[in-house]
């Protein structure tokens, strides 16, 4: 059991960083305001796990302007896609083991 | 963690992947009613045309040098009515079926299928109107039928499969409406008549009966 556990990232073992993950791996850039739409959560809730993701370079940050508002996008770095890809196998296997 | 959890946690992927990229409000039904406000339009074109007695309307030309005749004023009328009733259904609906599955109307998927489905749409709306001002009418339904099935592929990425092969199925239809131009209005009812009762009914079945 523990050589399965292994690949099993807790860096996406909750369910908004999760969340965060799946939208930013079909969609190429995201924002903040749609992010929070789609995950129904906080402004607060939301930024301390995309701060956590970021930390761990599985998201890049990019903050732009349009016209005067400030206005920032989230996409997820390589190290990021192919860490959750390789975590949703980890999932996949847990399941067909038991 | 237990398996439950983990399938779970699967599952809530597949949900955000899909809700994220696709509009699934889209309703089947309001489908199913814009075909058959097409349909009864045709009826009612077709009536008009027997009334003004010309077999072909492409035929038709108004007073010199002014194309806009009274039956074509009425034709357009006809399709605007058409046209606005589809989308206020669509609408409607739409945003009902969104209420119902706890999401909203409008969001950062619906606005990107619309926009895809615009670009061509709008295009051949002015195309249309080019055309009609101009008065050339041989192509205008073949044109209608081309650029909303162009539409519909463009938006298919952002919402459900079948879209794409409704807007398959009206290409092929303009295409043909292009071709054997003299049942041009029997392309159109087809095309904007029954393809969207068919395909709307399918997509009821499909997604929204629950």
């Amino acid at each position: 059991m523990k050589s399965l556990l292994e690949n099993i990232n807790k860096a996406f073992d909750h369910r908004i960083r999760l969340g965060i993950m799946s939208v930013l791996m079909v969609n190429d850039r995201v924002d903040f305001t749609t992010l929070k739409e789609l995950l129904g959560v906080t402004d607060g809730n939301l930024a301390s796990h995309i701060k956590a993701l970021e930390t761990e370079a599985y998201i890049q940050v990019e903050k732009q302007f349009i016209g005067k508002k400030p206005n920032t996008r989230y996409l997820a770095t390589t190290a990021g896609k192919t860490a959750f890809k390789n975590h949703i196998e980890a999932l996949e296997k847990l399941i067909q083991k038991s | 963690m237990e398996t439950n959890d983990y399938l779970k946690d699967l599952k809530e992927i597949k949900e955000m992947m899909s809700k994220s990229s696709q509009t699934l409000s889209l309703s089947g039904l309001s489908g199913v009613l814009a075909g058959l406000y097409a349909l009864a339009g045709a009826g009612y074109a077709d009536h008009l045309l027997q009334a003004y007695e010309v077999e072909d309307y492409s035929e038709s030309r108004g007073v010199i040098g002014f194309p806009l005749d009274a039956l074509s004023l009425q034709l357009m009328g006809l399709a605007t009515v058409i046209v606005l009733a589809s989308i206020v259904t669509g609408i409607v609906l739409s945003a009902k079926k969104a209420k119902k599955m706890g999401e909203t109307l409008w969001n950062a998927s619906s606005r990107r299928l619309l926009i895809n489905f615009s670009i061509p749409l709008v295009t051949g709306g002015l195309l249309v109107l080019i055309l009609l001002f101009k008065g050339y009418y041989e192509l205008i339904a073949p044109i209608m039928l081309l650029f909303y099935g162009m539409g519909c592929v463009n938006a298919s990425k952002f919402t459900f499969r079948d879209v794409r092969y409704l807007g398959l199925t009206q290409i092929v239809l303009g295409l043909m409406a292009a071709y054997f131009k003299d049942s041009d209005l029997l392309f159109w009812a087809l095309g904007f008549g029954v393809c969207h009762v068919l395909y709307g009914a399918m997509m009821y079945v499909k997604y929204d009966r629950n």
